[in-house]
């Protein structure tokens, strides 16, 4: 295996941490203004992410980062590519942050709840932008002979991308009342359950049909065949067994589910990407690949290296976090945020 | 207005905006980390005060850095992509670097600090303040380096038509990096004193005499004076490095338009750009050699020499950066520099003596001080990056090589104003809650977060 194969398995191991703790911090912000019906209980629910959001989101920068060093190509094609569809994303990116640490510092109700719709809408735009970006990347975008994008805002908005969208708006949003059902206690926790029963089904169809789709849609019928092996398979089964999963209150399997389903749809899609990872719909000689957009043998060195040492590290420290800050929180619990 | 004209606003406006608050943080974590280990070591109540004092405004300027961060992040791919694959295979790798070692550490131990406070014990808690401030101040080291190359190319070869890396320790080791990253700590420390030392002689003087604010007060002029003392001596040393490796930054900085030897400073010059002449100036002889040298005689290569020089080597072209504002916002730098060490000394003087009631007009000047070392780090980054020009990797690399060739002058458009807005609209949302909470009562802080705790409502 060369170092380019294992910068672009990096490179996925990045976006599933990314997908997975984001994609929980991304349902509980949809959902925090459905949840709490008051003001302590909305913040006992913005308090469950409270210490992890900001390093949850740094899987997003190193991810970005990690594409630089590795494939500038890519990073460069892709963000030039869609910028419209990213800043639209980075202002949503910018609000959410601030409103997070800014929503209960001031006693004034008007100020909260406008935060708490500044927190909802900022989480469901990029819920639904991840879909619509993972889709474009393999359903395939216009890249001409040079890697530059010819296409427009409106070429990232076809049908398949948007079903893709909604796809992964309802599996964060699942995600994040299932990891709510795990912090909370009370009648807090009843909602959450309810909620995530609720979405279990919507979630399980729009996942399905965005597969189903997928085989018309993109390249990926001919790369896996009819059978697909194991990874789509997997996710689709953990999806399932959600609605059993939560039928006999095993919140804490259901959570693992859909964390499986988030890992193994974003190895599935990376599979079928690899060994492009940007695909031309013009051409398909005219594709990213892991060799002709990556660094140089020296850097993916370098970069292997500082990897090696450092990703154990952070994953260390960051699942101590969530251990410190294991208990569950009700309306009566002291609350930061 | 081209695609070009627009991304460079747009860099210009999005960088000095996230440097506002780059500087108080990196400066501000320090500074509360000191003051909650001074609570670990003597278990006085009042160092625990100022620890959650200065701490709440810590996270509201923080939020600002963090999410003005992201947009940086992206626009090096956004705006300036073909930037990105020349040099990508250098330039990435610092800022990957930065993600992992840096952001890792600075948003997952804050989380830890803000909500650990009864949840882990005292030690854990403190090491969690001081691994924010060292994540924070690692941050800078790496993006400086990347900076750097830019300055002053290191370890790298022309190869496949883009710059290759071919040595990872000269990017580290770039003595660029190492003037230029004191200089800026140095700086963000003195930004930090003087936020502290302002807001303490706002509550000492408008509102409360409480211990909390006297502590403060010396504490921040201490940390003032130490900043500005020592950015003033690193820029010397910056200068002198600068002289070296980019001539034609200097001669910008002094509006030398030819070689002199001995080289005079100019004080005041009124110039005319176009023909490079001066219209009226005022110059000390000789001091613009003992600046470089350290000795009252030395060559100091002017404008037109290093133009035919850069034409020499380079070919044909405009290698000329911007010679007013190179030279106003090197002054402005270098003045603010030393106002806020009579000011910083002074008040220390005054805290020394245990003076703490400021005449009204000394009051203005301590309280408004605060604003000198954000605008001193505002013209220090615009002369270093504007005097640079035309290039964007100094010798290999022009600016006007490095936009996005298919992003167009309306979609920049579309994105420079949309970020000015939400910039603005946040500026001011920020600077509303950092005077409500620096003119907080501190004996208060106790109650509030009772409220915390006890049921408000429900
Ligand atoms: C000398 C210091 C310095 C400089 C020149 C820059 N930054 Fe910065 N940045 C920091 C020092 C810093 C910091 C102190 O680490 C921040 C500021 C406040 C904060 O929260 O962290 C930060 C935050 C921050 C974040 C958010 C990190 C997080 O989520 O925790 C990103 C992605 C960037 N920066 C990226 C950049 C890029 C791409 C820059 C170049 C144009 C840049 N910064 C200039
Ligand atoms: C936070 C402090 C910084 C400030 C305030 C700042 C400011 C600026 C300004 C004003 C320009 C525009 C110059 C011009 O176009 O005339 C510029 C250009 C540029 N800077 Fe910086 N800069 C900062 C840090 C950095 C860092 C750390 C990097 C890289 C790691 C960087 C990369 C660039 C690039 C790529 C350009 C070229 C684009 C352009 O010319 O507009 N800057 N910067
Ligand atoms: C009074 C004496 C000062 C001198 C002689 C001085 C010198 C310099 C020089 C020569 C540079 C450009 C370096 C380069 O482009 O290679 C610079 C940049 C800069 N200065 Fe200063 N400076 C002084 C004061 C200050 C103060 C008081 C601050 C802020 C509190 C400050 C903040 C900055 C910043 C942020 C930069 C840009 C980053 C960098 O290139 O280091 N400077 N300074």
């Amino acid at each position: 295996m060369d170092l380019n194969i294992i910068w672009f398995i990096l490179i996925t191991i990045l976006f599933i941490g990314f997908f997975f703790l984001e994609g929980f911090d991304y349902g509980v912000g949809i959902l925090l203004p459905f949840l709490g019906k008051d003001d302590r209980s909305r913040r006992a629910v913005i308090n469950t992410i409270g210490p992890h959001w900001d390093g949850n989101e740094v899987w997003l920068l190193t991810a970005g980062g990690a594409s630089f060093a590795a494939f500038p190509n890519w990073y460069a094609t892709m963000f030039s590519g869609f910028y419209l569809a990213l800043v639209v994303m980075l202002l949503a990116l910018i609000a959410r942050g601030v409103a997070f640490e800014y929503r209960s510092k001031k006693e004034d109700k008007v100020w909260r709840t406008r935060w708490d719709w500044v927190i909802f809408i900022s989480s469901f735009i990029p819920a639904l932008l991840w879909g619509v970006a993972i889709s474009n990347l393999i359903r395939g975008v216009p890249i001409d002979e040079n890697m530059n994008f010819t296409g427009n805002f409106f070429t990232l908005l076809n049908p398949y991308s948007l079903v893709g969208g909604l796809a992964s708006l309802a599996l964060f949003t699942l995600h994040g009342a299932l990891f709510l059902s795990l912090k909370l206690t009370d009648e807090l926790l009843d909602n959450a359950r309810k909620t995530a029963k609720k979405l279990w089904l919507p979630a399980t169809v729009l996942l399905f049909a965005y597969v189903i789709y997928g085989y018309f849609e993109t390249d990926m019928f001919s790369k896996l065949g009819v059978n697909p092996g194991v990874t789509p398979i997997i996710a689709g089964a953990a999806l399932l067994s959600v609605g059993y999963l939560l039928k006999i209150q095993k919140e804490g399997w259901a959570f693992i589910m859909t964390a499986l389903t988030i890992t193994f749809s974003t190895i599935t899609v990376f599979i079928g990407l690899f060994p492009r990872v940007m695909v031309s719909s013009l051409n398909p000689d005219w594709s990213l690949t892991i060799y002709n957009a990556s660094s140089s043998p020296y850097t993916l060195q370098v970069m292997s290296i500082v990897a090696l040492i450092f990703v154990p590290i952070v994953l260390g420290y960051q699942i101590w976090t969530y251990w410190v800050f294991r208990k569950r929180l009700s309306t009566k619990s002291k609350l930061e945020y | 207005m081209d695609a070009l004209f627009l991304a460079r606003w747009q860099f210009a406006i999005t960088t000095v905006y996230h440097f506002f608050f780059v500087p108080v943080t990196l400066g501000l974590s320090i500074a509360v980390a000191i003051m909650q280990t001074a609570y670990y070591r003597t278990g006085n109540e009042s160092y625990k005060k100022m620890t959650k004092f200065w701490g709440k405004l810590f996270l509201i300027n923080f939020a600002i850095g963090v999410v003005t961060g992201i947009v940086q992040e992206f626009q090096f791919g956004m705006n300036w992509s073909q930037y990105s694959r020349f040099m990508g295979d250098i330039f990435g790798a610092p800022l990957a670097i930065e993600a992992l070692l840096a952001f890792f550490m600075e948003s997952t131990f804050l989380g830890v600090w803000v909500f650990g406070w009864d949840k882990l014990p005292k030690k854990a808690h403190l090491a969690s303040i001081w691994l924010v401030a060292v994540g924070s101040n690692l941050s800078a080291i790496w993006i400086l380096a990347a900076n750097s190359f830019m300055q002053q190319p290191v370890g790298y070869a022309i190869r496949n038509g883009r710059a290759e890396m071919t040595d990872f320790f000269a990017l580290i080791t770039n003595g660029h990096l190492w003037v230029q990253f004191p200089h800026v700590f140095f700086g963000a420390v003195a930004t930090a004193g003087f936020l502290i030392l302002s807001i303490s002689a706002f509550q000492l003087v408008k509102k409360q005499k409480h211990e909390v604010f006297l502590k403060s007060f010396k504490f921040g002029a201490f940390y003032a004076l130490v900043g500005s003392v020592l950015v003033i001596l690193v820029g010397h040393n910056q200068a002198q490095y600068m002289i070296k490796i980019q001539p034609m930054k200097m001669a910008a900085a002094e509006a030398l338009w030819n070689t002199e030897n001995p080289a005079a400073m100019s004080l005041f010059t009124f110039g005319d750009e176009k023909n490079r002449k001066d219209v009226f100036a005022i110059k000390i002889p000789g001091a613009l050699s003992f600046l470089a040298y350290n000795k009252f005689e030395g060559e100091v290569r002017g404008i037109n020499q290093l133009q035919a020089e850069a034409e020499q080597k380079f070919g044909p072209g405009d290698y000329v950066p911007p010679v007013a504002i190179s030279y106003w916002t090197f002054r402005i730098m270098v003045g603010a520099g030393f106002l806020m060490l009579l000011i910083a000394a002074l008040s220390l003087y005054k805290a020394m003596k245990n003076r703490y009631e400021l005449k009204p007009m000394m009051y203005k000047i301590v309280f408004w001080s605060m604003l000198l070392p954000v605008v001193a780090n505002t013209t220090g980054w615009l002369f270093t990056e504007i005097a640079r020009q035309p290039w964007t990797v100094f010798g290999l690399f022009q600016t006007a090589q490095s936009v996005s060739n298919t992003v167009s002058a309306g979609e920049v458009l579309f994105s420079l104003i949309a970020y000015t807005l939400i910039y603005a609209v946040l500026m001011v949302i920020m600077i509303k809650l950092m005077i409500k909470y620096a003119s907080r009562n501190v004996d208060d802080i106790e109650a509030e977060e009772a409220e915390h705790t006890v049921l408000s409502n429900a």
